[in-house]
């Protein structure tokens, strides 16, 4: 009887996600049939015209969770290390979880503040970026309000990187106190033993954790729509506007213009929902060894 | 007996210049001299490596050890034999500060090695267990190839010069080397148990330490495993001070020039280990003074 | 092998034992790394906290002057006077519908991990992996699913469709919070009562279950605060409503804090942004406090289990 309730639940469960795609498939049909898989490389998107392409929205969505990843994986992986390698379980127990905190603050607080406080602090900095790193063509010409693919970025950064801090810790913790002793009684520092005892022996959780953080970034609706823009147009220049496939969800879906318009973001959905389904699946492979899935210390990431 | 008896003190100390180390270079120290009741017969005329005064360790408030003091010979064996839980991981592990990241570690008295302060201000952490090396109770090989676990340690010293042969020659101090000549690029993980502890030893001696400190090396293995690990410890010994921490007595007496003596204090109220006598283990084993030792080493003990 | 074979392999890296314990060798360079790689870790972890306190912060400074009983207890006036009750009240029954559809199917789901499926089982690593992979939706598809299930067939949005959609959001972290608190009941409490001949489902409701409540209850509240601020689901199923007043009619339009965050931050009313900030600040502190909560909670109860 219980057994039959939990077997039920759990049926529940693998049927929805099987559902879900049927459903996301059937609802983008008319936009599929129209477009077809020529949507996922077509850059414009103009649905007054019913002409709609995913092209810019993909590559901004690559472009700005690319940009997070390379700001949080060494930030991430430099504070799982602080607080499994450096500091002292009294510290570790209190700046864990402040820096865990930041994956509980709600998406929609992110994307407020990013819009008035961290979007004039990037329209102040982007000219000095372009001064310096002008030469790069990422750093191109910049925008005028400091909306942009790089607001975007760092939004994502702060989101993704308790992630990345927390897995991280958590792996490295679970390196065998011996195997750091054994290498301590061979005169290694505290930096040889993280580089020629820790790192290897996690890198796939890392790399599993930073996959994680990966499919967070790719999915983020909310906070992205507040400072992107949400402009349909490949901007080489990150210091430019652009936009992504959950931020144009969440941006036009209410105010649709027509039935194809609203299948064109079921198809962008359905898109991402392959794209989340990889990375968990890729997070699931390449740590086989480790859990990183769970959620941390009872929290929820 | 006093305390000065039971740690041998009371016999002239040696802090011989190096010219008088040469006098006797034979392995044991073990003379002609009979054994002495009061302690553990002569002193060796060596150059002593650890002299360790009234050492105390404490893991927050209690004390695991106390009372301690003896000294450590250069290219001798010095066998730690006692009841489990009366310090001897504790003794073995405060001669390369292993114990320092242990939370509430706290030593009382003083450790001077070759007449440095382990513990004090100028000495350096990394510098003392890069000259002291450790080989641990149960076999710790890096998730490595074979030689990665060995040429790792010389790669961060700097030691490239000459590296396979700084490998080949390590592992074939530690009896190893015909084992795996083969297959020095395979997973230290896929070795055996006595291999794994072999691989620990080269490990430890491919970087030329000083002293050589091993915590039951040979508790996890089979007979024949612990055989060749013993068989070692002679070979070893012309190139390092070992210090072994055993629980079997056979095997003390077997590789050790001298044996100390630790057992549980019980006669207060808080129990602590402590050193009750040490000195050649022939004394140790045929003539110690103290009934405690005798019970002990006898079996009616522990 | 003997002295014979002794490493007399050039000069780097020798020491004299007798010499201070002072760095040798190449130490003193690799020191200098190691001191610099703790240097940035901790910065890094100091940039963390810092951010922490930066958005914090900021959302404080600019909310806590809208902050008073009004505020919580007034339905708005016009676009920007009065308080914000009727979205508390409309995100208290979204959130509160929804955790009551996922709490069960999440702990079930827990309770099928830990109690029935075997640990080498096939159905449940694929019933992990489901997990997995629905706890890595992105939200706002969440949204577009329901909204094909359930908004368009009935043609109209509702607090219903946002709670459903809040549920799946919930239910994986409430089954997996379930499963490891699950895990830490001891295999001793069920060995005895299934000694006791007690049928299993028994032993689950009245040995195990109870053991574990804690933990659930602390999992289960991590995850409604993760609700709680879902914007993206309610966005897509549940963004028409009348803005000024309190309903109970779920089958409708409810209006819900983070809705009223998302449509009021451009609006060009000083006053409506400023209650923006205000509703922004309420949340945030109400999901940090009950994380806060939770953790210490659970903390303690594990410790408790672990004894
Ligand atoms: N890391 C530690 N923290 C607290 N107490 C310890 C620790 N290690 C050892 N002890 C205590 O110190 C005493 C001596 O232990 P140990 O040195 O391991 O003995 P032995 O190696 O002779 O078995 C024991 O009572 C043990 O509980
Ligand atoms: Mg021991």
């Amino acid at each position: 009887m219980l057994f039959a309730l939990c077997a039920l639940a759990g049926l529940l469960v693998v049927v929805t996600l099987f559902d879900l795609l049927y459903q996301l498939a059937g609802d983008a049909t008319p936009a599929i049939s129209r477009f077809g898989l020529g949507f996922l490389g077509h850059t414009t998107w103009k649905p007054g015209f019913n002409i709609e392409g995913a092209g810019a929205l993909i590559y901004g969505t690559a472009v700005s969770s690319a940009l997070a990843l390379v700001l949080a994986t060494p930030l991430g992986i430099a504070i799982g290390l602080y607080l499994s390698m450096v500091a002292s379980p009294r510290v570790r127990a209190t700046v864990g979880p402040l820096v865990e905190m930041l994956a509980a603050v709600p998406s929609i607080i992110y994307g407020f503040w990013g819009l008035v406080v961290l979007v004039p602090f990037v329209d102040h900095l982007e000219p000095g970026l372009h001064d310096a790193l002008g030469f790069i063509p990422l750093f191109g010409a910049p925008s005028t309000i400091g909306i942009s693919v790089l607001s975007a970025g760092i939004v994502l950064t702060v989101m993704i990187l308790p992630i990345i801090s927390a897995l991280s810790r958590d792996l490295f913790l679970t390196v065998p106190e011996e195997l750091k002793d054994g290498a301590a009684a061979l005169g290694a520092t505290r930096w040889e033993i993280i580089r020629g005892i820790v790192l290897p022996s996690t890198a796939s959780g890392v790399g599993a954790a930073v996959v994680l953080g990966l499919g967070r970034a790719l999915g983020e609706a909310i906070a992205v729509s507040f400072v992107i823009g949400d402009v349909n147009a490949i901007h080489l220049s990150v210091l430019q506007p652009g936009s992504t496939l959950a931020e144009r969800i969440a941006n036009q879906f209410q105010g649709a213009l027509n039935n194809l318009h609203v299948a064109a973001m079921f198809y962008c959905g359905l898109i991402l929902v392959v794209i989340g389904m990889l990375t968990s699946i890729a997070a699931r492979a390449i740590a086989s060894r480790f859990d990183v899935n769970r959620t941390l210390g009872g929290g929820v990431l | 007996m006093t305390a000065g008896d039971r740690t041998g003190d009371g016999v002239p100390s040696d802090h011989g210049p190096p010219g008088r180390v040469r006098l006797r270079t034979e392995s044991t120290p073990r003379s002609a001299t009979p054994p002495s009741i009061n302690g553990g017969g002569p002193e060796p005329t060596r150059a002593v490596v650890f002299d360790i005064r009234d050492m105390a360790v404490y893991y927050g408030q209690n004390c695991a050890l106390a009372d301690t003091s003896l000294k450590v010979y250069r290219n001798l064996v010095t066998a730690v034999i006692g009841p489990s839980g009366c310090g001897k991981s504790t003794f073995i592990r405060s001669l390369n500060r292993m114990n320092d990241a242990i939370l509430g570690f706290r030593l009382e008295g003083r450790v001077l090695y070759h007449g440095h302060d382990l513990y004090g201000s100028g000495a350096n952490r990394v510098e003392v267990r890069r000259r002291i090396g450790m080989v641990f109770q149960k076999p710790n090989p890096f998730p490595k190839s074979i030689y990665d676990n060995v040429a790792w340690a010389p790669r961060n010293l700097g030691m490239k010069h000459r590296l396979d042969e700084r490998v080949e020659q390590a592992l074939r101090q530690a009896a190893l080397w015909e084992e795996v000549k083969d297959r020095l690029r395979d997973s230290a993980l896929g070795l055996s148990g006595g291999q794994q502890q072999r691989l620990c030893i080269a490990r430890a001696i491919a970087i030329e330490p000083d002293v050589l400190l091993l915590d039951e090396p040979a508790s996890a293995l089979d007979p024949v495993a612990t055989a060749s690990i013993e068989d070692l410890m002679h070979d070893l010994k012309h190139r390092f001070t070992i210090v072994i921490v055993t629980h079997n007595m056979q095997q003390a007496a077997r590789v050790a020039d001298r044996t100390a003596f630790f057992s549980l204090d019980i006669t207060g109220p808080a129990r602590f280990g402590t050193l009750i006598e040490y000195g050649d283990t022939e004394t140790i084993f045929r003539g110690a003074s103290d009934s405690r030792t005798r019970d002990y080493v006898a079996g009616r003990f522990g | 092998m003997s002295i014979a074979s002794r490493l007399v392999l050039g000069e780097s890296g020798r020491f004299d034992p007798t010499a201070p314990l002072t760095p040798s060798g190449n130490l003193r360079r690799r020191t200098v790394v190691d001191r610099t790689v703790r240097v940035i870790a901790t910065a890094a972890a100091l940039a963390a906290v810092a951010m922490l306190v930066i958005v914090v912060y900021g959302v404080f400074v600019r909310g806590v002057s809208s902050l008073s009983l009004a505020f919580a207890f007034q339905t708005p006036q016009g676009l920007a006077g009065g308080g914000i009750f009727n979205y508390l009240v409309g995100t208290l029954e979204v959130v509160a519908l929804g955790a009551t559809i996922a709490l069960p199917i999440g702990v079930l789901t827990g309770l099928y991990l830990t109690e029935f499926a075997g640990p080498r089982s096939r159905v449940a690593g694929s019933l992990k992996l489901a997990l997995d992979v629905m706890q890595g939706l992105p939200t706002i598809v969440v949204g577009l699913f329901i909204y094909g299930l359930i908004v368009i067939p009935q043609h109209v949005q509702s607090g219903l469709a946002a709670s459903i959609a809040l549920a799946i959001v919930m239910v994986p972290l409430m089954a997996r919070a379930s499963q490891e608190v699950l895990l830490l009941v001891p295999n001793s409490l069920r060995e005895a009562a299934d000694a006791l001949g007690v049928n299993r489902w028994r032993t689950v409701l009245t040995v195990i279950l109870p053991s574990a409540v804690g933990g659930i209850a602390t999992g289960a509240i991590l995850a409604i605060a993760r609700a709680a601020g879902e914007t993206a689901p309610v966005l897509i199923l549940d963004s028409i409503y009348n803005p000024n007043q309190t309903t109970f009619d779920i089958f409708h339009g409810v209006p819900t804090v983070p809705m009223l965050i998302f449509t009021s931050v451009e609006l060009p009313i000083p006053e409506a942004v400023a209650r923006a900030w205000g509703a922004a600040l309420l949340l945030m502190l109400m999901i940090l406090i009950a994380n806060i909560g939770a953790r210490v909670w659970l903390a303690r109860t594990r410790a408790k289990m672990a004894r």
